[in-house]
């Protein structure tokens, strides 16, 4: 007996919805045989990555402030990746995105004027644009393969923050830490829920959202992208340009990214620090696969990820689970899931074979 | 000792890792398939080779469970790619994903220790010659990486499995069509890459560098991926890019003992600028890649 996959002729809807969900419950499965391998504590371990994200209200507007972030950043993202261009270095451009919006409050630590902060986002998306519209012009121009170049400026990105740290944006009377001078009060994004840390930025995200769906639904342009990227000769056909769906997928990537890390650093950080990024910009990767790369599916699977974030910062103190859990965790899920996406184009036939001639 | 003594002496086991690690990737593409999970591979290599040369204090245990870690990953992509027909870029995201977090899992207690490298073995005669003799003096992994370089070379181009594999790469169907296995052709290449990218970290981390430190691929991998592009699938390019590389990754501490001061962090990014540059040369002659380029690369294969 044998299992073949046989195409369907219409993409299976129940499929697509099921996929995720099953992904989701093979990965927590599989975590939990590996985590009890290493002599963890499954039943702790479930408990802090699932339900203590909703046990309390300060738990739960944490797992909001993770989603802002993103949600924001896997938004942009799944543009590129629906017109087949994949921007793999989010990471990067959130990193300079961070550190642009930084240069404002740590050359003006004493400023209050009230355009500080709005200068600080624009400056912060138009650094993550410019970093990803050099992979745009490496690939448009020279044709240099996108994945790479992008991912090599992310190396770049943090490097540079290494040394802005290390060397001239260091804070002069913080004991040597690598982080810079605290941000003024004008340098911070207004608090969204009174009593808790959650800014402004997961109403920017929100919106990202509303605007990536438009984009996709009722704008020529997102019908001009998917073609653009994934049929570049019929694109041409059409009177299309390839170059401007590589252009616009990295350009909308990084700005996203970039806004990303400007709301981190005027948001729950307030300084610039080495952390700036918890690996944002690859997770924002797998939620926007795992979402579907669609702008609904994003917002949940942004959710679930910032559960799971949150879920796992816990586990590190309750079951003694370190932050790469997270990590296996994650890419555990993408593994699942894209084997799950199999479902939704094919059908799972067994060929029983009597006997072999 | 003067820089280019230093660069000569340091470059081909700097080039190693990305060396071992490039060989691998450009079978598995040469078979039409694009893994990009290389940093993950390696990394988990490098974990569990450093973990059992530490337990065991025995570096040729290490590299085998390093090649077995790293090709069991790898076969967890064949299953992904080949079985459940998924996308290659994807894929092989996760898979570094994964193998980069099982990896700091693993070593999370192997933190900071050390372990002793492997001693040096000098050619006898070459050697000897001035200047370049520093060339010639290099540890047991270094000489049969380029043996193995060069069997890669001779089966690729020289026997029937290399023209198999090719077939299987450049035209799946017709390879089918002639009797050949594609899901199996691939998934053998794809289980080699990921033994050779396994031994790849595990070189890092139990040789030149014997430590364990989270995070210590610091981009190899993508490097590799790079040289593959940059050798456009040759053999003989790909050796030629890792050594540039090697010396490239030796400029850092070059250029701080020759005493120029620059941010060592700064430094650091030269390998990294000079792979998108390198990319952009090569790939600017369209004409070239697609030529040279494997013509079903990431394309899932049907029957």
């Amino acid at each position: 007996m044998s299992i073949s996959f046989t195409r369907r002729a219409k993409a299976s809807r129940v499929a697509m919805l099921l996929a995720p969900v099953v992904a989701f419950c093979c990965a927590i499965v599989a975590s939990v045989i590996l985590f009890t391998a290493l002599g963890k504590s499954p039943g702790q371990a479930l408990y802090s990555l699932l339900l203590e994200p909703f046990l309390s209200w300060y738990n739960f507007s944490e797992v909001l402030l993770k989603m802002a972030p993103l949600l924001l950043i896997a938004q942009g993202l799944a543009i590129g990746f629906r017109a087949n261009v994949f921007n793999i270095g989010a990471e990067g451009q959130l990193i300079i995105g961070a550190i642009a919006a930084s240069a404002l409050p740590v050359w003006y630590p004493m400023g209050d004027s009230a355009w500080m902060l709005p200068a600080m986002l624009v400056m912060g998306a138009g650094a993550g644009m410019a970093w990803a519209g050099i992979a745009a012009l490496f690939r448009t121009r020279f044709n240099a393969n996108e994945i790479l170049v992008t991912l090599m400026l992310s190396l770049i990105a943090a490097q540079v923050l290494n040394y802005l740290l290390l060397g001239p944006w260091k804070d002069p009377n913080g004991f040597n830490f690598p982080q810079s001078v605290m941000f003024p009060d004008a340098a911070l994004l207004p608090i969204l829920l009174p009593g808790t840390r959650v800014n402004v930025s997961l109403l920017l995200a929100l919106i990202a959202s509303v605007l990536a769906y438009v984009l996709m639904r009722h704008r020529f342009s997102g019908f001009q992208l998917l073609v653009g990227g994934l049929a570049p000769r019929a694109a041409r056909y059409a009177g299309f340009s390839e170059t401007r769906a590589i252009w616009m997928s990295l350009l909308l990537g990084g700005l996203a990214a970039g806004l990303a890390g400007a709301s981190e650093v005027a948001g729950p950080l307030g300084q610039l620090q080495r952390s700036v990024s918890t690996g944002y910009g690859y997770s924002a990767i797998i939620v926007a696969y795992l979402g579907g790369l669609n702008p609904l599916g994003i917002v949940i699977s942004a959710f679930v990820m910032s559960v799971i974030y949150i879920g796992g910062d816990n586990a590190m103190v309750s079951a003694d689970l370190p932050v790469a859990a997270v990590w296996v965790f994650q890419g555990l899920l993408l593994c699942f899931y894209l084997a799950g996406l199999t479902f939704i184009r094919h059908k799972v036939t067994w060929i029983r074979r009597k006997v072999a001639p | 000792m003067n820089a280019v003594d230093f660069i000569l002496a340091g470059m081909l086991a700097a080039a190693t890792p990305m060396l071992l690690a490039a060989l691998g990737e450009m079978v598995v593409e040469r078979s039409g398939v694009l893994n990009l999970g290389l940093e993950g591979m390696m990394a988990l290599g490098a974990a569990l080779g450093f973990i059992t040369t530490y337990t065991y204090d025995s570096h040729a245990l290490g590299f085998l469970v390093a090649a077995v870690g790293g090709a069991a990953l790898a076969l967890v992509f064949a299953l992904i790619v080949l079985g459940f027909v998924a996308n290659q870029v994807a894929a092989g995201l996760a898979i570094g994903i994964l193998g980069t977090g099982l990896s700091s899992l693993f070593g999370k207690s192997f933190e900071s220790l050390t372990i002793s490298g492997l001693p040096k073995l000098a050619l006898p005669l070459l050697s000897d010659i001035p200047v370049l003799g520093a060339l010639f003096v290099q540890d047991v992994v270094v000489w049969l990486t380029l043996l193995l370089a060069l069997a890669i070379w001779a089966v690729m181009n020289h026997s029937k499995l290399g023209l198999i594999i090719r077939a299987v790469g450049e035209n799946p169907h017709a390879a089918r069509a002639i009797g050949f296995r594609v899901l199996r052709v691939r998934c053998a290449a794809i289980a080699f890459g990921g033994a050779l990218a396994g031994i790849a970290g595990a070189y890092a981390s139990t040789v030149y560098t014997p430590l364990w430190a989270d995070g210590m691929i610091a981009g190899r991998g993508w490097i590799a991926l790079a040289l593959v592009v940059f050798g456009t699938w040759a053999t003989g390019r790909v050796v030629f890019g890792a050594f540039l590389f090697g010396a490239l990754s030796l400029g850092e501490l070059t250029t701080q003992a020759a005493g120029v001061n620059i941010p060592s962090q700064l430094l650091a990014c030269v390998p990294y600028i000079v792979t998108i540059l390198m990319l952009a040369v090569i790939s600017s002659n369209r004409r070239r890649m697609r030529l040279n380029t494997i013509a079903s690369l990431g394309q899932p294969f049907e029957k």
